[in-house]
């Protein structure tokens, strides 16, 4: 009984001495009234617990390896001035703030938070809202930004700046994260591994989702909805895009998501509805296309050239107003087992795909391609008759281009 | 007038030809919610049905009851009643049997499967609307042919040839003048050539409720703002009536002066 409780009194005193030692209070009636004094008098590895209340400050530097921790979403107020917070340390965690008004510049990229050349950071529960940038990732390793809501007010794109960007990053996580009304919903250049998961990513001005030399990056489950031009992937190599969700992205140039150079890559069991274009492909080779539903698009795949050794197995077509456009008569792409909406064929062998190939490229796409206002004759009568012509005898569309052996039942 | 259209209307509901019409497009109705099981879809195919079918068979009936009532025509002319009236009742009277056997036959079908409680209600309003008007155009359209033409031969080949002209061959030199002019900015043209075609009008009309992601591409911009906005849906169907009334008074107009 006696060692027990002596036992159990050391383990008090060791982890209620860390803690109270270890902890730093800050709000408007305590003894540090601003968050720059608690980093300022806070040790290594401290807590700093920030009530309930409104801070107005901006360049706060957090310097050192520290928990910073708001209790029921306390208020930072840039008064837009400019960068609010920025982390040059190692080891730092950031949980439940609410930031606002981050200053605007034309000259340089100020942040809500920006996190420069740090390594092991959390970034966790923050909202953001009337901002420039949100979360600023620069030069940073293995780090975490969980479940922060980024909400940005951006009217044009030359004075607003993007939600979650990555910048010569590696092995960062993010996930769950909400974004919206900004330029670029998250936005990546030159990192390499990272994670991008179960974000909604939505309303933004340009893109939903745009990288460039990123390599070895998997994007999954993730939702980008109604964003001005959709999702921008260029210049990367081994991507992986698995099981994400690009939906309502209309507009004279909008798409799901636009492959430019883009090698080596594997898109799995995503889903596009009601885009004008669903991917649009130039310029990207040797991309495995797999178990993806293309639902109510416009054109669910435009091929624009330069794009070979891709395959597209098991997808579903369904309902789109085109299914491939293609601007050349050359084919290295390989189409097979895809279930289409719009074959007509038969399967008298009853082994599940359709006795006839079927013909992805209608003649009608090919002109619409070549003369863009020919659109409004889509679904009549006359181009019936001449689709059907072409498919009984193609000269304009590429001749081999044939899923030979469509599927007749949807995949599941 | 109304004597002769309830007179028209009876003997064509007599003739048991508007209960074919009608049972058809309750089969088809039933048939194509079969298969699609979904309001949405069915539509659309619905759509290609409304743009081809309807005004063929407006055609083909007017044409068909102007040269069988023929006869009874010139019995109504030795009577005193005004000449206009006789032709707007007998026109009116099959008109108006074909527009409700379409409205009915497609009607009962949806409003089985839940029409009301769906959001595709107003696209299948909008498709009966344009399919009422397309019948009264084409119906118009065939009775100014047999008027114009003692021989029947004539007058059925005409009618035929309006209505192919419509629907496929305006359609093509459309898409060759597109062609071959593609260096020149088209939009307005494309406007304008869609709006003197009925067919091509309900097509896009509908269309912009449906397809609106492909539409939205690309030429979007000028059809998103002239088809999409109520300015451009009322527009439309001022367009349609002027169709529809532009052949009968012409109708009105020649029967007036037409020696019999």
């Amino acid at each position: 009984m006696g060692k027990i409780s002596v036992l159990v009194g050391f383990f008090l005193l060791l982890f209620g001495n860390h803690l109270w030692a270890g902890t730093i209070t800050v709000c408007s009636s305590c003894e540090v009234k601003t968050i720059k004094e608690g980093i300022a008098v806070a040790a290594d590895f401290d807590t700093l617990l920030i009530k309930k209340g409104t801070y107005r400050e901006f360049n706060i530097q957090v310097n050192k390896p520290l928990t910073i921790i708001g209790e029921n979403y306390p208020v930072i107020d840039g008064e837009d001035q400019g960068e609010i917070i920025t982390i040059v340390s190692n080891n730092v965690t950031l949980d439940g703030l609410f930031i606002i008004n981050v200053g605007t510049s034309y000259t340089s990229d100020y942040a809500a938070i920006r996190v420069v050349k740090s390594e092991n950071f959390l970034i966790q529960n923050v909202v953001l809202e009337k901002l420039f940038f949100g979360i600023y990732l620069e030069k940073c390793k293995n780090g975490k930004v969980y479940h922060n809501k980024v909400i940005g007010d951006a009217v044009d794109e030359y004075n607003s700046g993007n939600g979650i960007q990555l910048w010569y990053s590696q092995n960062i996580v993010v996930k769950n994260n909400i974004v919206q009304h900004v330029r670029d919903g998250i936005y990546l250049e030159f990192s390499d591994n990272i994670t991008i998961e179960n974000n909604i990513s939505s309303n933004n001005l340009r893109y939903g989702l745009h990288f460039m030399f990123s390599n070895d990056d998997i994007y999954k489950d993730n939702t980008f909805e109604n964003n001005g031009a959709g999702v921008a992937v260029m210049f990367s190599k081994r991507i992986k895009m698995l099981g994400n969700t690009f939906k309502k992205n209309w507009g004279t140039a909008s798409f799901g998501v636009l492959l430019k150079e883009i090698n080596d890559a594997e898109i799995t069991g995503n889903t596009f509805e009601e885009n004008t274009i669903g991917i649009s492909i130039e310029g990207s080779n040797r991309i495995n296309y797999s178990k993806n539903n293309f639902v109510k698009n416009g054109w669910a795949i435009k091929v624009r050239g330069a794009c070979y050794t891709n395959t597209f197995i098991h997808n579903n077509f369904m309902y789109n107003s085109f299914d491939l456009a293609y601007n050349s008569n050359l084919n290295d792409n390989i189409f097979e087992e895809n279930y289409w909406s719009n074959y007509t064929g038969y399967d008298l062998d009853r082994n599940g795909t359709g006795d006839i190939p079927y013909r992805p490229v209608k003649l009608f796409s090919y002109i619409v391609n070549r003369t863009p206002e020919t659109i409004i004759l889509l679904r009549s009568l006359f181009m019936d008759i001449i689709d059907f012509s072409e498919k009984v005898s193609p000269v304009f569309t590429p001749d081999e281009l044939v899923d030979a052996k469509p599927l007749m039942k949807k995949i599941k | 007038m109304i004597k002769i259209l309830k007179y028209s209307f009876y003997d064509l509901m007599r003739s048991r030809w508007s209960y074919v019409y009608f049972l058809f497009y309750l089969l088809l109705g039933f048939v194509l919610l079969f298969l699609n099981n979904e309001l949405s879809k069915a539509v659309i195919t619905l759509m290609n049905v409304i743009i081809v079918l309807v005004p063929l068979i407006g055609t083909i009936f007017g044409v068909m009851y102007y040269y069988n009532s023929k006869e009874f025509t010139e019995l109504l002319l030795a009577q005193p009643i005004k000449r206009s009236s006789i032709f707007l009742g007998q026109y009116f009277g099959v008109a108006g049997s074909l527009t409700m056997s379409l409205v009915l036959g497609l009607g009962i079908p949806f409003a089985l499967y839940g029409l009301f409680e769906s959001n595709a209600i107003w696209d299948f309003s909008l498709l009966l609307i344009t399919g009422a008007f397309l019948t009264l155009i084409f119906t118009a359209v065939a009775f100014n042919i047999a008027l114009s033409n003692e021989n029947k031969i004539k007058g059925f080949g005409y009618a035929v040839l309006a209505w192919l002209f419509l629907a496929v061959i305006y359609d093509g030199l459309f898409l060759m003048s597109l062609i071959v002019f593609e260096e020149y900015p088209l939009d307005s043209f494309s406007l304008v050539a869609t709006m003197f075609n009925p067919i091509d009008l309900s097509r896009t009309l509908i269309l912009l409720k449906l397809d609106i992601s492909a539409l939205l591409g690309y030429t979007g911009a000028i059809f998103k703002q002239f088809f999409g906005t109520n300015l451009g849906l009322v527009m439309s169907i001022c367009m349609l009536l002027l169709w529809t009334i532009i052949p009968v008074w012409r109708l009105s107009y020649v029967a007036k002066r037409k020696d019999f």
